[in-house]
């Protein structure tokens, strides 16, 4: 057994974890994806994909899931999704007016239709799916610290 | 580009300086300051246009998305949004360039700037929106940021005042929400201007009154009239100086005041039963605000205290509904706003060269501190309302207001209210600033430059506040605004027949 | 009828959690206990008699929509919700570190 399976939860929970995590992911990008044509959207998707971040860190413990996903990333994630957003909602000034969906909206229920709902709903998913996890991990180890001094 | 388009630039552009120092302001320990400073003077500057295009076009109605009005979120601008953007701007920037100096004591700059202009942006945005959600999600941006500043020490006394502030202004907001969900199935829409016509229409029901008993209680709790004041004592001491200036000098008002008169003068509509209600909790505040002031000995608590009353004289000029009175108010909003913000630089100031915001333990620190000293003396003299300063001005406008719409009742309280203030900023000036200089303080330096030049210029405005009141003046910033209060539920038609 | 006055009483059990417990932890219960009971207010005032989801499909034409505008609100409010909460239990833990309890009323250095 290697190093990083020392931490964590009992054997199945892991395997099982490894099999599902993937799904799980891949589920959430495809909440956000077609956030625009059916139920979901870019809050929806973000929850799954933080989701299956801390369902990783429950099962192997904190170093996987942080060397998965760093928290300077995470905070980047943040941040970065946030400034898409807003970046979006700016663009829409080409137009004329503050976000102006200013992309062609195509044919109804089609991916590639409604202009920039799709990309919100991805800045979105970043910042949400980011947000929550680096709330989950934040508050894991405030309570790590001050066990340690104890 | 349309000249409404400089409308959601507030919003935009403080969102846009917050998330740049998030993203890279950890790594560059110059470039907070710098964004925290240029983002503010960008948003005075817009400010100080938004005065005069309002003063040459008239009121500003734009569609976000270029959804047409019933439909969509729209932004307004008229009188009372921009005379509150020009005081929540104003403050804001002395506040960040008083801050470049002051938060060196704390870690992560950075935080504490994303924070504040997160804040700025929750403050512009329920100021310049039309919209009845829209307006709780800024309110609540503009909460969610200030919690997290108060409690920006990490210390004991700051997390039991940021928990006590964080329940109690949750549990306003939750009054708030439930009082636009009555309101939406009650009208049926969520545009101000709509709802005013649809409720104009249906007239009076228990619906409208429960509606009105909801938001007394929740923008009372975020306003802290005195029913609901418990929090406010705790929490501005609490927070760094700069941050208490911003909570007590504008988040108050700009989260309390206005939405109280944005709501019930123009979109549920004055009559005498509310605005006796809203009198009776101005009187009440300002009573009971400075009486508890009086027994104070930390500094910045009993700051916090006044601010209770101060607010109580707001509350009271605009409750009572006569052109006079809601001018009075508004510019001792104003007034308000630039002396208790300048009064908290004043006691952080203090702070950051004694390390003590205990009266007692003071001293003599005029001899020390001439600039801080003699700033906190102009600002004591505004607050208690001595002539030349602005603090008198609008004392007197809101007390003559009262006496001639029959309220000598009113009258009588607040100028008691205002003698008592008088008696409290004596006590302040003469243990902190006057008196013999204690031996422990023989080595206390004056405050760094940034922190200077902030209170100088705060400390003239109060000087030169009562200017404000001369007809050129008053006609382009404070006669727009009382205007748009005392034109009412008409407020929906301008609204919709605004440029768009 | 009986719902919406049934949402009310759910309020009113989250405030009086707020206002009667001195555990921080069960206050903060309450304010969530509330706050979805405003929530699930707000979804149901929008529903309609035998109302459908209020998603537009190509198969089938959907007559009898609920009101969509306050599921996208409520999803709002629950987003504020979230970062309220999350930075109530930060604080509660905070609080824990340097008082060592959670009953309120030992939590009290600060009055006058």
């Amino acid at each position: 057994m290697s190093k990083e399976h020392d931490k964590g939860m009992t054997l199945i929970v892991k395997v099982i974890t490894r099999l599902t995590v993937g799904l799980i992911l891949l589920y959430g990008i495809y909440i956000v994806l077609h956030g625009h044509i059916s139920h979901g959207g870019g809050f929806a998707g973000g929850v799954i994909i933080a989701l299956s971040f801390v369902n990783l860190m429950l099962a192997y413990g904190r170093d996987v899931a942080l060397k998965k996903l760093p928290k300077s990333a995470m905070s980047f994630f943040v941040s970065a999704g946030a400034l898409i957003f807003l970046g979006i909602a700016l663009l829409g000034f080409s137009g004329g007016y503050f976000f102006l969906n200013f992309i062609s909206k195509g044919e109804p229920f089609r991916l590639f239709s409604a202009g920039i709902i799709p990309l919100c709903n991805i800045a979105i998913s970043l910042k949400v799916g980011a947000g929550l996890f680096a709330i989950f991990v934040v508050l894991v180890l405030l309570k790590f610290e001050w066990e340690k001094k104890e | 580009m349309a000249m409404s388009n400089i409308i959601p630039l507030f919003v935009a552009i403080s969102l846009l300086g917050a998330f740049i120092i998030s993203i890279i302001g950890k790594r560059l320990k110059w470039l907070p300051d710098l964004i925290g400073s240029l983002t503010t003077l960008i948003l005075l500057v817009l400010s100080l246009i938004t005065v005069r295009i309002v003063a040459t076009q008239g009121i500003l109605v734009y569609n976000v998305g270029s959804w047409k009005l019933p439909i969509g979120i729209v932004l307004v601008l008229d009188g009372l949004t921009v005379f509150m953007l020009v005081t929540v701007n104003l403050i804001a920037f002395f506040v960040s360039i008083y801050s470049i100096n002051y938060m060196e004591r704390f870690t992560s700059k950075w935080k504490f700037y994303t924070l504040f202009l997160l804040m700025m942006a929750g403050m512009n945005g329920v100021v310049v929106t039309g919209d009845m959600f829209n307006l709780f999600v800024f309110l609540e941006i503009a909460s969610v940021a200030s919690y997290a500043l108060v409690a920006f020490g990490t210390e004991r006394h700051e997390l039991e005042a940021a928990f006590k502030y964080t329940v109690m202004s949750t549990v306003g907001t939750l009054f708030i929400l439930l009082g636009i969900v009555f309101l939406y199935s009650y009208t049926s829409t969520l545009n101000m201007a709509d709802m005013a016509n649809v409720l104009a229409q249906k007239g009076m029901s228990n619906i409208v009154v429960m509606v009105s008993i909801l938001f007394i209680v929740g923008f009372g709790l975020k306003a802290a009239l005195v029913p609901f004041h418990a929090w406010l004592p705790d929490a501005h001491p609490s927070a760094p100086a700069p941050i208490s200036a911003m909570l007590s000098g504008v988040l108050i008002k700009s989260l309390g005041i206005y939405t109280l008169c944005r709501v019930f003068y123009n979109v549920i509509g004055i009559n005498s039963s509310l605005s006796l209600v809203l009198m009776v909790l101005g009187t009440l505040s300002m009573v009971i605000g400075v009486f508890l002031a009086i027994g104070q000995w930390d500094f910045k608590r009993l700051l916090a205290y006044h601010s209770i009353s101060q607010i109580g004289y707001v509350i009271l000029g605009i409750g009572l509904g006569t052109p006079l009175g809601i001018i009075g108010g508004l510019f001792h909003l104003f007034n308000h706003s630039v002396f208790k913000a300048l009064l908290f630089l004043n006691s952080g100031a203090v702070e950051y060269a004694t390390g003590t915001r205990d009266l007692q333990k003071m001293g003599g620190l005029m001899t020390k501190m001439p600039i801080t000293g003699t700033t906190t003396l102009i600002a004591s003299m505004s607050i208690a309302g001595i002539p030349p300063f602005n603090g008198f001005w609008s004392k007197l406008i809101i007390i003559i207001a009262a006496v001639q719409a029959n309220r000598l009742g009113y009258a009588f309280w607040a100028v008691l209210a205002s003698i008592l203030t008088l008696a409290s900023f004596m006590k302040v000036m003469k243990y902190a600033f006057f008196g013999e200089l204690r031996n422990k303080w023989s080595e206390v330096m004056e405050v760094p430059f940034f922190m200077k030049i902030a209170m100088v210029i705060l400390a003239l405005i109060c000087v030169v506040g009562g200017v404000l009141f001369i007809s050129n003046i008053n006609e382009i910033f404070l006669k727009p605004a009382s205007d748009v209060l005392l034109e009412g539920t008409k407020y929906a038609d301008i609204v919709f027949k605004g440029i768009q | 009828m009986i719902i919406y006055l049934l949402c009310l009483m759910l309020f009113c059990c989250g405030l009086y959690c707020i206002l009667r417990k001195r555990n921080i932890i069960k206050i903060i219960l309450g304010i969530i206990i509330a706050e979805y009971a405003v929530n699930l207010f707000f979804i149901l005032v929008a529903y309609r008699m035998e109302g459908r989801s209020p998603i537009l499909s190509s198969e089938v034409e959907i007559v009898n929509m609920v009101d969509p505008l306050p599921q996208a609100l409520v999803l709002t409010s629950i987003v504020i919700g979230l970062a309220t909460t999350a930075l109530l239990v930060a604080l509660a833990m905070r609080i824990y570190e340097k008082y060592g309890t959670f009953d309120i009323t030992k939590i009290k250095e600060l009055k006058g």
